[in-house]
């Protein structure tokens, strides 16, 4: 239960664009990094396994293997610190938290690509209607 | 200068200050408080005033409690501190006053905006009641070792004393007993931002006692 006193004092610190990306993504998140006077950008890159909590508490995981290692960040979803996050790729997921990633080494732990239905379907006419042209075209 | 206000713990979460570090807050009810009584050198030995927060209805009510306020509840229901001019106050506190501060005048109506400006404040209320609870939850006892021979007294204190010099155990010896539900304070807690159109204060830390729970406001005298 959400009381609605926090909730009124969470809303004024909730990002105003919210991050898009899914779970099985790969992504770069973009993280402002303050040294001494001068702000610079980090780029993580690796594939959001989990997004846990609700209102400014709310989290989500990024994982990547280093050099063999398996290294896992923790950011705050809401947190200004987080320039942006850019989409990479879709990966292929059937649940919501991907923690068997952790168990598996080299190949396995690439997720399959996820290409969205309507681009997919989008790619098939376009197929198809090339073919029937070409049909045309030869009689 | 703000000399007390009282209030009830809303609950907890974590907020982002400028530079985007979370601070982990405590959300504040903090009045308004009706002024109920100022106390005197003359008539009552002592200086300070007496604040009234929270409704409580008046079926609750025993007839010295409503009494004590039976003249100014319609004027409060005006200032909007109370909802219906029956009934009282369900948690009323003193606050002292320092000799030379402002007197107030009864029927005053004190709100959160009285600690702007404010940097630090201490917080009293009553902390989570913990039962009948053991040595390691309550005094931080180490407990017995988990395994060379241990058998089922993993949690226990050990010895309570000596030989027969002394020959009784001595007292204030830590051992289990009753826990929380007592009045608790921390200080010097940080006052993170005030929001007076809701009357909320965010306080950085922890704040004793349970969501919900009365507690009383003060200005730190912890310098």
């Amino acid at each position: 239960m959400i009381k609605p006193l926090i909730k009124q004092v969470e809303d004024q610190y909730l990002r105003k664009e919210p991050l898009v990306f899914e779970i099985g993504d790969t992504v770069d998140v973009h993280q402002r990094i303050l040294e001494g006077d001068k702000e610079r950008i980090q780029i993580f890159n690796g594939v959001v396994i989990a997004r846990r909590g609700g209102g400014t508490r709310e989290k989500f995981t990024v994982r990547r293997i280093v050099s063999g290692e398996g290294v896992e960040r923790t950011f705050p979803f809401h947190s200004p610190k987080i320039a942006k996050i850019e989409v990479k790729r879709h990966g292929k997921v059937r649940r919501a938290k991907l923690f068997y990633l952790r168990d598996r080494i080299g190949k396995a732990t690439k997720l399959v690509e996820r290409v969205d239905k309507a681009e997919k379907e989008a790619a098939r006419t376009a197929k198809t209607q090339a073919k029937a042209k070409a049909k045309e075209a030869t009689t | 200068m703000a000399v007390g206000l009282l209030g009830c713990k809303v609950g907890m979460t974590q907020v982002y200050d400028a530079a985007g570090a979370e601070i982990p807050v405590t959300v504040v009810k903090a009045g308004p408080c009706a002024l109920l009584q100022v106390r005197t050198q003359d008539v009552d030995g002592y200086e300070a005033i007496q604040l009234g927060f929270g409704a409580k209805p008046r079926r609750l009510c025993s007839r010295s409690e409503s009494g004590h306020v039976a003249g100014l509840l319609p004027g409060f229901v005006e200032k909007s501190v109370l909802a219906d001019s029956d009934g009282t106050f369900r948690f009323i506190r003193e606050f002292r006053l320092g000799a030379g501060e402002a007197k107030p005048t009864v029927g005053d109506v004190l709100t959160v905006t009285a600690f702007e400006g404010v940097a630090h404040i201490d917080i009293t209320g009553v902390s989570k009641g913990r039962g009948f609870a053991g040595v390691m939850k309550r005094h931080n006892f180490g407990g017995v070792c988990a395994s060379h021979g241990v058998k089922k007294v993993h949690r226990s204190g050990g010895s309570t004393g000596q030989s027969t010099d002394p020959g009784k155990v001595f007292k204030g010896t830590k051992m289990p007993g009753r826990m929380g539900g007592k009045q608790s304070t921390v200080r010097r807690q940080k006052l993170v931002s005030i929001d007076a159109e809701k009357n909320l204060m965010l306080v950085r830390g922890a704040v004793p006692g349970f969501s919900g729970g009365y507690i009383t406001i003060r200005p730190t005298n912890c310098h």
